[in-house]
């Protein structure tokens, strides 16, 4: 007989890694970071109509409470370091989205002087949403994409595996 | 009041001081740097000029020498002119109109960063846009970006060049 038909109803059988990542990607607390015009949309995409709070996505204004920070808008080189310092200050695990074409590789400002031609020159970025700026829609997806992401990683098996 | 009257009447009073009244449609007058301070105290507080407000200050750089750019503006009389003064490229450095236009601050601060401009008399005078370990001044015509800042790259690869490469 297996084993779940003995247990009762109000007990579902899991793997901890999968009940670990779906508590997880189930409250994804984003960090405000919005340096220029992406920020518009990022806040649209935090509001009622496209409402990233049904993925458990709320904004949070410290780095200290956050698991996610996406980086709307383009980064200048003078905070690129800043944006380091809060990236480090952030708990572990930490995931970014790079949100637009600034973000991605420096834009419309690639060739300026004082723009940081990407933010995986500085920071090492997960998902990178395409778009000047994205819509929410887009940023949406761009979130989906994380969360499955983060169904996709295995931290017990990790460990065992280190072990062998 | 025309620009060009502003210019004749400035003339007047400060006789020499002006070295080059032209340019179209919007006349300029080119100014001494040391009389810029008498200048701009008569031109706020005269009361047929009246300019209340710097609506912008900017600076150029044209290679034999740089330039900085009043642009004056008065609320009550309805006109406006526009001072130009030259500078050698050289360390150059003027006195600041903080103290007439509060707003020149920030503005000031700009020029500087962007254009190695010294202001003596500022309050504050630091880097406003750029970092302030930056090396150099990026308006200007010889400057040289670096190719990284603290470990950061300044340069991104075409990812068009890299597939023709590829073939």
């Amino acid at each position: 007989m297996p084993l779940l038909n003995t247990l009762p109803d109000y007990v579902l059988t899991t793997k901890t890694d999968e009940l670990i990542n779906w508590m997880r990607k189930s409250s994804l607390w984003y960090m405000l970071f919005g340096l220029a015009c992406c920020a518009i949309e990022l806040m649209h995409t935090g509001g009622p109509r496209a409402d990233i709070e049904r993925f458990g996505a709320t904004p949070r204004a410290s780095a200290r409470q956050s698991d996610l920070m996406i980086i709307a808008g383009t980064l200048t080189l003078k905070m690129a370091l800043r944006t380091r310092l809060l990236y480090d200050q952030m708990p572990d695990p930490k995931y970014i989205i790079s949100m637009g074409s600034c973000s991605n590789c420096g834009g419309l400002f690639q060739l300026a002087y004082s723009v940081c031609d990407g933010v995986d020159k500085v920071l090492p970025v997960d998902v990178y949403v395409p778009g000047c700026p994205p819509r929410p829609e887009a940023l949406t997806e761009g979130l989906i994409k994380l969360q499955e992401k983060i169904m996709s990683e295995r931290w017990l098996a990790r460990e065992r595996t280190a072990e062998l | 009041m025309e620009a060009l009257q502003i210019y004749e009447r400035l003339k007047q009073r400060f006789p020499d001081k002006i070295t080059e009244v032209g340019g179209k449609p919007d006349a300029f007058a080119v100014i001494e740097p040391a009389a810029l301070l008498d200048l701009c105290r008569f031109l706020r507080e005269d009361p047929d000029l009246a300019m209340d407000c710097l609506s912008n200050e900017t600076g150029v750089d044209y290679k034999d020498h740089v330039a900085i750019v009043y642009h004056l503006f008065s609320y009550s009389h309805r006109h406006s002119c526009v001072l130009k003064v030259k500078l050698a490229r050289e360390n150059p450095a003027i006195g600041t109109v903080e103290e007439i236009w509060h707003g020149a601050n920030w503005m000031e601060r700009e020029i500087f960063d962007l254009l190695g401009i010294t202001f003596e008399g500022h309050s504050d005078m630091r880097r406003i846009l750029m970092p302030e370990d930056w090396p150099g001044h990026p308006l200007r015509k010889d400057f040289v970006e670096p190719l990284e800042y603290h470990g950061i790259s300044t340069v991104r690869e075409s990812p068009i060049i890299r597939l023709d490469q590829k073939k």
